[in-house]
């Protein structure tokens, strides 16, 4: 890596290659991009995307980076948005071997810089692409920080990352699947909206002080910022990243 | 030699030819919500505007003071730094002219300070002679908290993170002072029309 301080360098356009992929769900395409002569990247930290039509049409969106620095592989999960202008064609259609324009890293301050203090992730739908880069920083790193991460999806066909989920908690990771509408059998948290109980129950009492980073759509971010100070954390460090209707 | 994204075609609906477009932005219906932490609950009984100036002077108002001052009703489109743009989004709020009315200062900058501790920086010249105000309808209804009310400062011609949520006080500088955003990598300025959006960091 060319950077000393990865993710503090100015943004600049690249091209990229795509150069392999992972299905996620049937909706849901994570994209394994090399990236000549890209400095690296803080994890929580996003890219955007330009692409462009036969006529000279370009359209740019941003998109959140999946895993932590690799060289000079980026690593993006992108999902399809029924009246995306953008995200189908990077689900259904962008072939592997074909380039694509990309602006990063990009963002300040949705990041984790590592540490010891406890850490707590906490993520609606696609909103997990951002802080599972931040958990994947954590196991690469072998990091002593307690982590726990709470996701809510609506339900077992919508989860992203089950593997490396499971994963992290064998490695001592707090993990809570919350299923908002569906559960698999057995599972046993009813399925419900992910609550301020569900915060006190699998998060950390605020004397933990931990670190909190909240990602996902807004009514959902919107609630938990509210419960997390609701449970007398501390507004100051809760770091949040909305994902709107816009990422098409 | 591979292609640039092959077989991608674009929305035509999303194609803007009115020139009200700035670079690198597309147009949406809804309005979307960023900002960067929980958001601050802030009634409007215990509601304030202060603005200070550089030798110390400072005004205050409370909410039934301030929406007792002439109030304006801009439409104006406002434009994201991540990329989207609205058109004819319309306000009732304050002008910052009418704030400053009267106050003679060598300032050149403003720092607007928020609920929850966001700042944003802009020159002073960028927010006066009928170009920003502060804002507390938005499209007809009181603004909602996510949106950054009971009041929010509004900047149309700047992206808009300078229009800052949650505004509680508008400090007069002589020197810039960067603000939250401004601090984490984004530009100083923000025109949407010169694509500042990134800074060095």
């Amino acid at each position: 890596m060319s950077s000393a301080t990865p993710g503090r360098e100015a943004p600049a356009w690249r091209t990229a290659t795509l150069v392999g992929d992972r299905c996620e769900t049937p909706d849901v395409r994570t994209l394994l991009l090399d990236v000549p002569g890209w400095p690296g990247h803080l994890p929580g930290q996003h890219v955007d995307l330009r692409l462009t039509a036969d006529d000279g049409y370009q359209a740019t969106r941003s998109y959140s980076i999946a895993a932590p620095a690799a060289g000079e592989r980026v690593e993006l999960t992108v999902q399809r948005l029924p009246d995306g202008e953008v995200s189908p064609y990077l689900v259904d259609d962008y072939p592997t071997g074909a380039l694509i324009e990309m602006l990063g890293p990009v963002g300040g301050w949705f990041v984790w810089r590592g540490g010891d203090e406890p850490l707590l992730l906490v993520a609606g739908g696609a909103g997990v692409v951002p802080v599972m880069a931040m958990a994947r920083a954590w196991r690469d790193t072998g990091s002593r920080a307690p982590l726990r991460l709470l996701y809510s999806l609506r339900s077992p066909d919508q989860l992203f990352y089950a593997d490396e989920l499971a994963d992290l908690a064998e490695r001592g990771a707090g993990v809570l699947l919350a299923y908002t509408r569906e559960t698999p059998p057995g599972h046993d948290r009813p399925a419900a909206r992910l609550a301020a109980d569900d915060l006190a129950a699998h998060g950390f009492p605020p004397g933990d002080a931990p670190h909190c980073y909240v990602c996902g759509p807004t009514p959902f971010v919107e609630a938990v910022g509210a419960a997390l100070t609701g449970l007398g954390h501390d507004g100051d460090r809760v770091r949040a990243e909305r994902f709107g209707p816009t990422g098409g | 030699m591979a292609s640039l994204t092959p077989g991608f075609r674009g929305r035509g609906a999303a194609r803007d030819d009115s020139g009200r477009l700035p670079p690198g932005q597309h147009l949406v219906e809804g309005f979307p919500v960023l900002s960067a932490g929980p958001t601050p609950r802030v009634p409007e009984g215990s509601w304030r505007f202060t603005l200070e100036t550089p030798d110390g002077t400072a005004r205050r108002w409370t909410w039934r003071e301030f929406m007792d001052l002439p109030q304006e009703r801009p439409t104006v489109d406002i434009h994201c730094v991540t990329r989207w743009s609205k058109y004819d989004t319309t306000w009732v709020g304050v002008s910052v002219d009418t704030l400053l009315d009267g106050i003679d200062t060598s300032a050149k900058f403003a720092l607007a300070r928020c609920h929850g501790g966001y700042t944003t920086n802009v020159p002073l010249a960028d927010v006066t002679g009928g170009k920003a105000w502060i804002v507390h309808t938005y499209d007809g209804e009181p603004l909602p908290a996510a949106h950054g009310g009971p009041a929010r400062l509004l900047i149309p011609h700047l992206y808009f993170w300078k229009s800052a949520k949650w505004v509680r006080g508008l400090r007069l500088l002589d020197r810039d002072e960067p603000g939250f955003w401004e601090s984490a990598g984004y530009h100083d300025y923000g025109d949407p029309w010169r694509e500042q959006r990134y800074s060095w960091a």
